[in-house]
């Protein structure tokens, strides 16, 4: 049975996991290096991505969760993405897995959090269903080099996800809606 | 593909993101880069935390603009502010600086002693205390979009927390065991909108996230607050009224993420310095209570 981690240490974890739940996957809440111990994927949520950095490096997480990285999917949803990225532009840990730059913040404060319909191919129905996608206080991927491609851009050109293998970074928050297609698509690629 | 802004999602979603952190009060730009530091999640910008407003007496108002927005260009993390309760004006004014939360708060001298805010009509997300169900969901369907129970602030007794708390989630369990027919009744007697007491039964919590505050101290007192069930804590004077703010500071960030780790929480209470003077609750003239604001 899949079993999916969820990075607890703070943020909207318990958004994710209802969602996992309500797709029959299980999940486990990840707080300390041995909680990582047998899962097949991990999502960092969305939250402070300074706090959650700062919290994974003083409980030894930072060097477990690369190796995890290396060998097994993780998902960021926008602290995550953060998170997962080699380049913030100012100093705060990060994991330095994916080959994307990210500037934290970067459509505005929250006055200037939005909600928009997305067309995204890759999705189940993609095609004709479009996906509402929700961005907080947002990041947006600056640029994408090296092994990452671009997933998805808003109409005005910001990139707004990345994959690079198994790893999937996107600025805005899937475990807001009732819209479960992007969390099924991240337990398949566990499973790639 | 048009982009909808200040709708109910986005402005109970940025909430949802401070879910198990700490908020702290900050009076200067050098305090919120410690609590920033710390790993706090959010900052309450503020020209005297609440022991202060208690110690100085006198009509406490919204702070200096001036300050705010020094602090807001000193930090990378959500900045919140304080209106008095049913002061829209100040509210109009916190919103034009754009600061992410708005907190209507009875640790400022009330503007208004019949009604709050009509918080739809902001841009701005709003927090609100209670101290009971009632109390939350009638903040609620005025609009605010985050919850807080109240406490007894600039105290450092975590008493009036745990009863608010206790109150709410002790209410929330009583109305899931209650038949249908008893939810309008229900409704009348807390005074709340029956909608909201409709939702908040079918979902088993508060509708909006929901954060304890008045009088957390210390790192156990925030573990005490998580595991009676609150999605966060504030911390106002708890902190930079200690011996070592930073250090303090620190160890509540680390409490509130491992608050069911006993062992953790042992580590991060060992020498933090002085706590902040307390004062008793049971010990304050019911004139001076801060709680008790609020309609």
């Amino acid at each position: 049975m899949i079993n999916i981690g969820v990075l607890a240490l703070q943020g909207d974890f318990h958004e994710h996991t209802k969602v996992l739940q309500s797709i029959g996957v299980s999940s486990r809440l990840v707080k300390l290096p041995r909680d990582l111990a047998g899962l097949d994927g991990l999502i960092i949520p969305g939250g402070e991505s300074t706090t959650i950095g700062k919290l994974a490096e003083d409980y030894d997480l930072i060097e477990p969760l690369r190796q995890f990285g290396q060998q097994h999917a993780i998902w960021g949803t926008c602290a995550g993405a953060i998170f997962l990225s080699k380049d913030v532009k100012r100093d705060q840990p990060l994991l330095r897995l994916m080959d994307i730059e990210v500037q934290r913040n970067a459509f505005g404060r929250q006055v200037d959090s939005f909600e928009i319909d997305l067309q995204v191919p890759f999705l189940e129905n993609g095609e004709s269903q479009p996906y509402h996608a929700v961005f907080i206080r947002a990041p947006m991927i600056k640029s994408v080099y090296g092994k990452a491609e671009i997933l998805l851009k808003l109409p005005d050109g910001a990139i707004v996800a990345a994959k690079q293998g198994r790893l999937l970074a996107t600025s805005f928050h899937p475990e807001l809606t009732e819209d479960d297609r992007f969390h099924r698509y991240f337990v398949e690629l566990t499973q790639s | 593909m048009e982009q909808q802004v200040a709708t109910e999602k986005v402005k109970r979603g940025l909430a949802q993101m401070l879910k198990g952190g700490v908020i702290m009060d900050v009076v200067t730009p050098e305090h919120a880069k410690i609590a920033e530091d710390a790993g706090a999640v959010a900052v309450m910008a503020l020209e005297r935390v609440p022991a202060d407003i208690r110690a100085d007496g006198g009509v406490a108002r919204m702070s200096d603009p001036e300050l705010i927005i020094k602090i807001m260009e000193t930090v990378s993390i959500p900045v919140m502010a304080k209106v008095r309760i049913g002061h829209f004006v100040e509210a109009q004014i916190l919103e034009s600086l754009g600061v992410d939360y708005i907190d209507e708060s009875e640790v400022l001298t009330p503007a208004d002693e019949e009604y709050h805010i009509n918080k739809h009509d902001f841009k701005i997300p709003f927090v609100c205390g209670c101290r009971n169900l009632g109390e939350a969901l009638r903040r609620i369907g005025e609009g605010a979009a985050m919850i807080r129970t109240k406490g007894e602030a600039g105290t450092g007794d975590v008493v009036e927390a745990v009863r608010h708390a206790r109150t709410v989630m002790g209410e929330i369990r009583r109305l899931q065991n209650m038949p249908e027919e008893e939810l309008m009744s229900f409704a009348k007697e807390i005074g709340a909108p029956y909608n909201l007491v409709k939702e908040t039964r079918e979902l088993g919590r508060l509708p909006v996230v929901n954060f304890a505050a008045g009088g957390i101290a210390t790192p156990a007192d925030a573990g005490l607050m998580m595991q009676l069930g609150v999605d966060g804590v504030f911390v106002g004077s708890g902190i930079f009224k200690s011996g070592d703010p930073a250090k303090r500071a620190r160890a509540i960030v680390k409490a509130t993420t491992h608050y069911n780790d006993p062992a953790i929480l042992a580590e991060v209470s060992r020498n933090l310095g002085e706590p902040m003077v307390g004062r008793q609750v049971t010990d304050i003239p019911e004139s001076e209570l801060i709680a008790s604001r609020g309609w």
